[in-house]
């Protein structure tokens, strides 16, 4: 094991799966050059070129509709968005064209495409730059959704990502990028998709983390643990297509109480579909309504006393816990 | 108040350039076209007919009248090369080379259709002769067909790619963000305008404040041409050309095809916008008629030649027909096939299935025999509860559909049952919607 920071472990991700395949290549606004917005793709263009390193123009619809195009005849790419909040501009190919082409011509061809993009608020940069959209990229089949919260998983599923014959829609984190985790060293540790991480183990109360959130959550099931003797066991989804529904309700048959925290818009959200499945799937096993810690149901503000009660933090998961536990 | 620009419908018909017509390939090819040309005629007045007696469901476009467009582009291809186009597209397959059977049972929905039945009139597809797809949002394909142009590129093939859309298209963002990729990467495709001078019910000059559309690609960087999209001789010698500079230079072209939708823009479509007057007079340019009787001037085509390749094409158009009709829908069971690709890497739960609360397993999707897939009768498990509803009340799908009648139908690989043909049903709705 070595630790790494999450940029980094993005990055040596990239690197071996183009050491190991030619096929893969890298797209995006300012990759190259520029080294990434966010650093991700730092030595890159160096070590590999132009040839599969590509600094793109601000078009986002276009760029990834032409890693569709090229996936479907035979390259490997990845797509770099700047932000998920940017991705917004490419729906139409990420929606009509990435996910369906497949289903709707018969199955005829593939589309192996990775679009990575971060998410998340706390760096006050207001309604148009803080999204959380797991659950718009959930809701569409013929994608896959992978959310990774450490360092290991960053690595281990953008490389089972690029592996994967779907098309990937890779969400990261800007809280995420800078913070360090333990990494296998050995240069193939791919995380299959569909498998969720147990955290934390405990037996009053399951709480599942989304993102970033499986961090706060985390911080939740401590204080949890200090201040109210309380054991929760904690789960990071990584993927939420393919969903590991399986460790969820073998977690809520054991707890019987379920606590869903995501950064995203309550309504129709990652949390939503999630309750819904855990109370189709494990009704007689649940002692109380399934909880929901969300974004606020508001576009993000500015100002930062707003904008810090606008995204969940890890008292608001305490409070829903102990909700969830108030009649015991 | 809004105000429109004015314009005679009847004075916009512009008298095809004065320049010497292209000249003709050599006899053999020229009746080839021609043929080709009749059979996607004849073959689109079918379907229009198919479409009357609801054999052929949702929105159904025909692009009777841009035949030379389409069959001028498609020869101008080598096999290897990539063709991409749009919505009005059944004719771009049969010139691929797409049996007129998979195109009309795909029509029809049929499992025989060169999309499994699963794109239906707009999203027709076939891999193996490069037709990359019909695709159902304007303007969607330009992007795919950069992308296919750099996997050429990034490949090291000689192949390149032709990508057509219409006038309308022209106005999407995609295409100015594509034009410049494209140029900027120096990418061997070809952009092939059909402007049938409407997108839908709106004119050219009421959605283009500049018309000639080759020149839209100048300031970025891709040169443009054009040609009479109406002259299959010419359409073939423009994109041919257009096809070896690209492929040599690496450097997109953009290509300006005048041509015209002799039918409206799809079968739910009174016209409104147009003159009867404008219609007829580009009906007395009409491409199968002109080119057979330059063939018979040039003494290409013999005595009742015409007729008899027109007799030919009519006949193999009601093959297709023959054979749409026999082909099998799709079995239920084979509703999630191909949603995803099933890889080893990836377990979990794929699909929630709304009918019965049962979450899709990858694990057991592979494992599982296909006609027990998720959505197929046979699919059950712990988690089924009463409120699962049999698979025929899903909305959409034949209710007359049975398990049984699956299973026997699986030997039948050529599909000869003209007893699964559905009863036509009444349309009550669909003219009002149209998009
Ligand atoms: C993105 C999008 N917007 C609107 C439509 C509805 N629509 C279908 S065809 C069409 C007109 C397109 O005209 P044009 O590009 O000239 O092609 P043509 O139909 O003339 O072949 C419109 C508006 C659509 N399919 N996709
Ligand atoms: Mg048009």
């Amino acid at each position: 094991m070595a630790s790494v920071r999450y940029r980094e472990a993005l990055n040596q991700a990239l690197r071996e799966e183009m050491h190991r395949d030619e096929a893969v290549m890298l797209m995006g606004e300012d990759i190259g050059v520029f080294n990434g917005a966010f650093k991700v793709t730092q030595g890159l263009l160096e070590e590999f070129g132009e040839r599969r390193v590509r600094d793109t123009p601000i078009s986002e619809n276009t760029i990834v509709g032409m890693g569709v195009g090229a996936a479907m005849t035979g390259l490997r790419p990845v797509v770099e968005l700047m932000t998920v909040n940017f991705s917004l501009l490419a729906l139409d190919q990420i929606v009509n064209h990435a996910a369906h082409i497949r289903y709707m011509f018969g199955g005829q061809v593939k589309v192996p495409l990775v679009v990575r993009m971060p998410q998340g608020a706390g760096h006050q940069l207001g309604p148009t730059h803080s999204h959380c959209f797991e659950a718009i990229y959930l809701h569409v089949p013929g994608l896959l959704v992978a959310a990774p919260s450490t360092a290991a998983d960053a690595k281990g599923l953008l490389k089972a990502a690029i592996r994967d014959d779907n098309p990937v829609i890779f969400i990261e984190h800007e809280y995420l990028y800078g913070r360090r985790g333990e990494v296998p060293e050995d240069d193939d540790h791919v995380q299959r998709f569909g498998e969720a991480a147990i955290r934390r183990e405990g037996s009053d109360v399951t709480i599942v983390g989304v993102s970033r959130m499986a961090l706060t959550a985390e911080q939740a099931a401590e204080t949890l643990a200090d201040e109210h003797d309380l054991a929760a066991e904690v789960l990071d989804p990584r993927t939420l297509r393919p969903l590991d529904l399986d460790t969820i309700l073998q977690s809520v048959h054991k707890t019987n109480r379920c606590v869903i925290v995501e950064e995203g818009w309550p309504h129709g959200g990652v949390g939503a579909n999630l309750a819904a499945l855990v109370q189709e799937q494990a009704f007689d096993y649940l002692d109380a309504p399934v909880a929901r810690v969300t974004g606020a149901d508001v576009p993000m503000p500015y100002s930062k006393p707003l904008e810090e009660i606008a995204y969940p933090h890890a008292p608001q998961i305490v409070q829903a816990a102990l909700a969830t536990l108030r009649d015991v | 108040m809004l105000r429109y620009r004015r314009f005679e419908m009847a004075e916009r018909v512009v008298a095809p350039e004065e320049r010497t017509a292209a000249p003709l390939p050599e006899p053999e090819r020229a009746r080839e076209w021609l043929a080709t040309m009749m059979l996607i005629r004849r073959f689109e007045e079918r379907a229009g007919e198919m479409y009357a007696k609801a054999k052929v469901g949702g929105f159904l476009h025909l692009a009777i009248g841009e035949e030379a467009t389409i069959l001028g582009a498609a020869r101008a291809l080598r096999p290897g090369d990539y063709m991409i186009s749009t919505y009005r597209s059944h004719g771009h397959a049969l010139a691929r080379g797409t049996a007129p059977e998979a195109v009309m049972a795909e029509l029809f929905g049929r499992v025989d259709g060169c999309s499994r039945g699963r794109g239906g009139s707009m999203h027709m597809f076939d891999l193996q002769r490069r037709f990359m797809g019909g695709y159902g949002i304007v303007g969607g394909n330009l992007p795919l067909a950069a992308g296919m142009g750099m996997a050429c590129d990034y490949l090291g093939t000689e192949d390149a790619v032709l990508c057509t859309f219409g006038d309308g298209a022209a106005n999407q963002g995609t295409f100015g963000e594509t034009m410049n990729l494209a140029a900027l990467w120096r990418l061997p495709v070809v952009f092939l305008v059909s402007n049938n001078q409407f997108g839908m019910g709106t004119a050219l000059e009421r959605h283009s404040a500049v018309t000639e559309l080759h020149k839209r690609g100048e300031s970025f960087g891709v040169p443009g041409l054009r040609c009479d999209g109406m002259d299959v001789a010419d359409t073939f010698t423009v994109c041919a050309q257009a096809l070896e500079r690209s492929r040599s230079e690496r450097q997109p072209v953009l290509i300006e095809a005048r041509t015209y939708r002799f039918r409206g823009h799809s079968m739910a479509d009174p016209e409104e916008y147009r003159t009867r007057e404008q219609v007829e007079q580009w009906r007395a340019r009409d491409p199968i008629v002109s080119f057979g009787q330059r063939l018979s001037r040039e003494g290409v085509l013999g005595e009742g030649e015409l007729a008899r390749l027109d007799g030919e094409a009519i006949e193999r158009v009601d093959r297709a027909v023959d054979f749409a009709d026999s082909s099998p829908f799709p079995e239920p069971p084979s509703l999630y096939d191909d949603v995803y690709v099933l890889g080893d890497q990836v377990g979990g739960w794929y699909s929630v299935d709304a009918r019965t609360p049962t979450p899709h397993r990858g694990e057991d999707e592979r494992a599982m025999p296909r006609h027990q897939l998720p959505g197929g009768a046979g699919y059950e498990s712990e988690h089924t509860t009463s409120t699962a509803r049999p698979i025929g009340a899903v909305q959409g799908l034949p209710d007359e559909t049975d398990a049984e009648e699956s299973d026997a139908e699986e030997t039948d690989a050529e599909g000869a049952n003209p007893d699964r043909a559905r009863p036509d049903r009444a349309r009550p709705d669909r003219a009002e919607r149209e998009g």
